[in-house]
């Protein structure tokens, strides 16, 4: 274990609301969606039509640009609707769920990388695999230099994965057995420090601990710890549920949508976690936590950093284990910019008296608390950024467009939500992320 | 509030995207958002965000420039009381100085946001709370019988030329107060130097004098002050610099709060001290003799070096860099006070001078970034290979 992560930088916001561990299985969702906008920079080619019948594990869509990787149906049903936006762009597919149709895989063939690479992508457990840098689903003729599992997180009211997956320990080893023979070099699993998970003793790995407040658990943190990215070089990532899920599929031959959902926030009245499926309503969800009060709420697929805004009418994303649900902060404070004034609202400057509550947690909910202004305070981004990068730097020349120079500041080393905490603490209200996220698009654009 | 938030919104309601008076939104906005933080909501990025603002951490730096500011009105009344010989006390002191310094402040804060607030609208972006303290610090820093014109011309000249012609807020490579001193200083030398200017009323009262004490020392006077005086403040010189004591107070509070920067500050008093203990070493003349501690308290070196060098966006912006800057504004700063007699006082220089050097700083720390991974890309290749 010589090779520990020990991070100082960064910061854990402490807000109430977090999920209690009791996994409720029975919530039942009629609807299921894809939503293409899950997946960053990706243009979907639709197979289905609207009112066909489609079993769990069709294909849905493919990626235009791979087009041997396929998106699948979570569940066997019927299409119901495609709803399309501006540029007749896909938003979403909805499904509606019925009967117990399944598409088997035949898995008697010898399991070697060919193989597997092409079980995975016509299953549709190909997009569970992103790869850094970009952030986009991996491509299936790339050798990732590593490929990397954060087994913990560190975000706000974020999800316990040795929690929600304990009972599925056989299933992620055999996921790992099989994601292993994709990459050369081992499968790194990074934990947190002195837990006691069941990651710890998965064979075939290499475990690696790591220490400190948020983002600790991000990948981008960790691989720019381990080995960082240079041009040209791609490491893969999976998240740890799905894992699990290619664990399943090869146990069963047939696509697996598990996902364990904690829905969390200070909105709600029974914090709890759920067991559903990939693209679920997230009212039923709703519905049995309880809301506290009628006021607007915040829905939000993913941590309050770095996920994307939902509704109450929503679908539960593809990569998300977290729904968080906080109140919408539309509302006026007098002269509350003072210094030392509203300490009940959470901030890492010491303008502010809210770290003598910080023990308690904070009920956070969504307003700007003031107004975009030009870049003026020094070293607060660097602060909370704990790889070797210049943040400001960074984004400033993301913000000119240089591809050269966002190159040599790492650009190929980050990806939107290590920015999170940068969005949330820097005092011009900058919106880092998506300078960040327009950044890798104009890369991908560019560069491939 | 509920009555002034409605009413609000009514007057606004011309200004409204769309209707008559929108070019002007900025200016009321900027009203508004001085009462009320606005009900804006995340809208993509994060959906929470710090309590802090520009304005916080802007009224911040106003807080700790205060103690300085209210012993800088108490010390105008009380060199001109204490000079003039009749009996008086702390209230007779201050009310003097009031009648002096908040005119100039008017003045500045009138002028610069008139100015500040053209701009936002010209250029249809929300006024920056940037001028609040900019428009403090000038008559901080300023002598006090400077005519209330020159406040004016100089705080426009600082604000057109050194911060709005470079982008405005954020964007400029001086800072704005300084370049506005700087502006008085080559502009209307007879009114910035001397042993007329630094007492209040000095040039109109017979009997009623005093120079500063580098200002003696440049012209080889003897210097009549105990260093308690020189630490207290109770001496002559622009307006709010004179009392490290209440300067530190400010520093203090920059530091508790992280708003300013202790590494530059650190690096000044480290640069000033190592400078100002060579000349004593060196000793070649009685300016180079001058001890190195009553260099750190005379003069507005500790002023500059707490509000002027730590301000973020002309200093360095890299840690690194910081101590570099900060290091290097301390030594250039009694570089100039021992070597160059016509300026007395050399921090405004030096910090100018730095300013314009402190993108060059980092550059260099941000090189050694670019440089570290280039190499790595480099080795990885030949691995590969």
């Amino acid at each position: 274990m010589s090779k520990d992560i020990r991070l100082r930088k960064g910061a854990d916001l402490n807000l109430v609301g977090r999920a209690e561990k009791k996994i409720n299985e029975k919530s039942k969702s009629d609807l299921f969606a894809i939503q293409p906008d899950d997946f960053f920079a990706l243009t979907p080619k639709l197979i289905v039509k609207e009112g066909e019948e489609i079993s769990k594990g069709s294909p849905i869509f493919y990626d235009k640009k791979n087009p041997s990787i396929n998106f699948v149906s979570p569940v066997s049903g019927i299409i119901r609707s495609v709803n399309r936006g501006a540029k007749r762009k896909i938003e979403s597919i909805i499904i509606e769920d019925h009967g117990e149709r399944e598409i088997v895989h035949d898995l008697s063939k010898d399991l070697n990388r060919e193989n597997v690479v092409e079980l995975l992508t016509n299953s549709g457990c190909w997009p569970f695999i992103r790869q850094r840098p970009y952030n986009i689903i991996a491509d299936p003729k790339d050798v990732p230099k590593s490929i990397l599992i954060s087994c913990f997180t560190s975000a706000p009211l974020d999800v316990d994965f040795d929690f929600i997956l304990k009972n599925n320990k056989n299933d992620f080893q055999s996921g790992i057995n099989i994601i292993e023979k994709l990459t050369d070099s081992k499968v790194i699993l990074t934990v947190a420090n002195n837990s006691d998970s069941f990651f710890k003793n998965i064979k075939n790995v290499e475990i690696i601990q790591v220490s400190g407040p948020h983002p600790s658990a991000n990948p981008s943190v960790q691989i720019q710890k381990i080995s960082p990215i240079n041009m040209g070089e791609k490491v893969w990532v999976i998240r740890p549920e799905d894992v699990v899920n290619i664990g399943l599929f090869f146990k069963t031959g047939v696509y697996q949508a598990q996902r364990t959902i904690a829905l969390a926030g200070s909105s709600l009245k029974k914090p709890q976690y759920f067991k559903t499926k990939i693209g679920a309503q997230i009212k039923p969800l709703i519905k049995i936590a309880g809301l506290k009060s009628k006021s607007q709420i915040r829905c939000i697929n993913g941590d309050v950093l770095s996920g994307s805004i939902t509704t109450n009418d929503g679908f539960i994303g593809f990569y998300n284990n977290l729904l968080s649900i906080i109140p919408e902060g539309n509302k006026y404070r007098m002269f509350g910019w003072l210094p030392f004034v509203d300490n009940s609202i959470l901030s890492l400057s010491r303008t502010s008296l809210s770290w003598l509550f910080s023990k308690k947690g904070f009920e956070i909910d969504t307003n700007l608390n003031g107004e975009e202004r030009a870049i003026v305070v020094t070293g607060e981004m660097e602060k909370v950024f704990p790889m070797d990068i210049y943040p400001m730097q960074l984004l400033k020349v993301c913000m000119t467009g240089d591809i050269e120079k966002m190159e040599a500041f790492g650009i190929y080393e980050v990806v939107p939500e290590d920015f999170g905490l940068i969005d949330y603490a820097n005092t011009s209200k900058i919106e880092a992320q998506e300078i960040i996220s327009d950044a890798i698009e104009l890369m991908i654009k560019e560069a491939g | 509030m509920n009555f002034l938030r409605k009413k609000l919104d009514e007057i606004k309601r011309p200004f409204i995207k769309g209707e008559k008076w929108a070019k002007f939104a900025p200016a009321i906005n900027a009203f508004d958002t001085f009462l009320f933080v606005p009900n804006h909501t995340t809208q993509k990025g994060s959906h929470i965000r710090d309590g802090v603002d520009l304005k916080r951490t802007m009224v911040t730096v106003i807080i700790a420039l205060l103690p300085a500011l209210f012993y800088g009105i108490y010390n105008t009344g009380f060199q001109y009381l204490s000079q003039v010989g009749t009996d008086f006390t702390f209230m007779d002191a201050f009310i003097h100085g009031s009648f002096k310094i908040i005119p100039m402040i008017i003045v500045s804060y009138v002028v610069g946001l008139t100015i500040e607030f053209a701009f936002a609208i010209y250029r249809g972006h929300e006024v920056n709370e940037g001028y609040l303290v900019t428009g403090m610090l000038v008559p901080m820093i300023m002598p006090v019988d400077i005519p209330l014109w020159m406040v004016a011309v100089s705080v426009a000249f600082a604000v057109i030329i050194a911060k709005e012609a470079f982008g405005g807020t954020g964007m400029n490579i001086l800072n704005p107060a300084l370049t506005a001193r700087a502006f008085a200083f080559f502009a209307y030398p007879t009114y910035m130097s001397g042993n007329k200017v630094w007492v209040s009323e000095a040039s109109m009262v017979d009997g009623v004098s005093g120079e500063t004490i580098l200002g003696s020392l440049a012209s080889g006077e003897q210097v009549s002050y105990s260093m308690l005086e020189m630490f207290s403040g109770s001496i002559p010189g622009s307006i709010a610099e004179t009392s490290t004591l209440w300067i530190l107070v400010g520093a203090f509070i920059l530091i508790a709060t992280g708003v300013g920067s202790w590494r530059i500050m650190t690096g000044g008093v480290l640069g000033a001290s190592i400078m100002g203990l060579l000349f004593n070493l060196w000793g070649a003349n009685p300016l180079m003799t001058f001890s190195w501690m009553n260099h750190l308290i005379v003069g507005g070196f500790a002023f500059g070096i707490v509000f002027m060098a730590t301000d973020p966006v002309s200093a360095a912006q890299t840690q690194k860099g910081k101590w570099i800057y900060g290091i290097l504004v301390g030594v250039f700063c009694i570089m100039i006070r021992v070597f160059n007699p016509a300026y007395p006082e050399g921090v405004m220089l030096a910090i100018l001078l730095m300013n314009v050097f402190a993108p060059t700083i980092d550059h260099y720390v941000y090189n050694s970034n670019v440089i570290k991974r280039k190499k790595r890309w480099e080795s990885a290749q030949i691995k590969t290979a």
